[in-house]
């Protein structure tokens, strides 16, 4: 397996790049094969479904292939078809009419994000706790109950792994915009896994 | 001496501070903070753990029923833009 999104392949897939763009087939293949997981799991993390999140990611790479030839050599591939599959999972989001809160303005702080509910020291490794898939099952969940704009902003930034910078492009958004929804992510994500993986015994302000 | 620093100033740098982007007066306010604040040392500690966890996760594969569905789908446009020209 090629490890995805790593930085040692950068030459290598403009490389491949180039060739999918003369035409070449199998080098087309070959940026699936290294980006469809990080992709499937983008998609499903916007759109927290399943079948939602396969279709995009066929959207996703069909529409990279038709418009392969407009794709410029300054930025990378992959950041390039992170944005297409961002668009790709709001739109979809959109198009299911039960949903009609699809935005991705941040709602209006009421200063409660900063504010931490539950504060108690956790295990030295507490992801040792559980078993792995009971661990992804346990952040996927927590990811998936954060409202649009910041599961979006921390599935780029802390599970994709992109830049505040191309996160920002991809969503449209200024950096500061970023960073600010990024931190309420972060937040919530911590007070939301403090149930999981909290030393035992421990009660808050035990340490004190 | 760097100016003391309230609980919600912290928190609203502690996003950058993790990501080592804060430049290093400011970060030395931070640290301060920190060693004084038993509460904001944990929020920190947690939410640096958080990242880690959610950073260390690879992605699971795609299933083979929706690779090969995507590269029929593939096959098809290449046939059909072929077709085309």
């Amino acid at each position: 397996m090629i490890e995805s999104s790593s930085g040692a392949g950068v030459f290598d897939e403009a490389a491949l790049v180039a060739r999918a763009k003369a035409g070449d087939q199998a080098a087309f293949a070959e940026l699936i094969s290294r980006y469809e997981r990080n992709i499937l799991r983008l998609a499903r993390n916007i759109t927290r479904n399943q079948e939602d999140a396969e279709d995009v990611l066929q959207d996703a790479f069909l529409k990279a292939y038709e418009h392969l030839d407009q794709f410029q050599g300054n930025s990378k591939f992959y950041t390039w078809i992170v944005r297409i599959a961002v668009n790709e999972s709001l739109m979809r989001l959109r198009k299911r009419k039960s949903d009609k809160t699809v935005s991705m303005d941040a709602p209006v702080e009421t200063g409660e994000e900063t504010v931490a509910r539950e504060i108690a020291v956790w295990e030295e490794n507490p992801e040792e706790r559980y078993g792995r898939e009971e661990l992804r099952a346990i952040l996927e969940k927590a990811v998936e109950s954060l409202a649009l704009p910041y599961r979006t902003v921390f599935a780029l930034r802390d599970i994709e792994e992109l830049s505040t910078e191309e996160t920002a492009a991809a969503l449209g958004l200024s950096v500061p915009a970023v960073k600010s929804r990024l931190l309420r992510a972060r937040l919530q994500l911590r007070d939301k896994l403090t149930r999981f993986f909290k030393r035992k015994g421990d009660d808050a302000f035990a340490y004190l | 001496m760097t100016p003391l620093l309230t609980c919600k100033q912290f928190l609203d740098e502690l996003s950058d501070y993790l990501d080592e982007t804060t430049a290093s007066e400011v970060r030395e306010s931070l640290e301060r903070h920190l060693s004084e604040c038993p509460n904001c040392w944990v929020i920190c500690d947690t939410t640096r753990k958080t990242i880690q966890i959610y950073r260390g996760m690879d992605p699971v594969p795609v299933p083979d029923a929706v690779h090969t569905r995507l590269m029929a789908a593939l096959e098809k446009k290449k046939q059909a833009a072929r077709a085309k020209r």
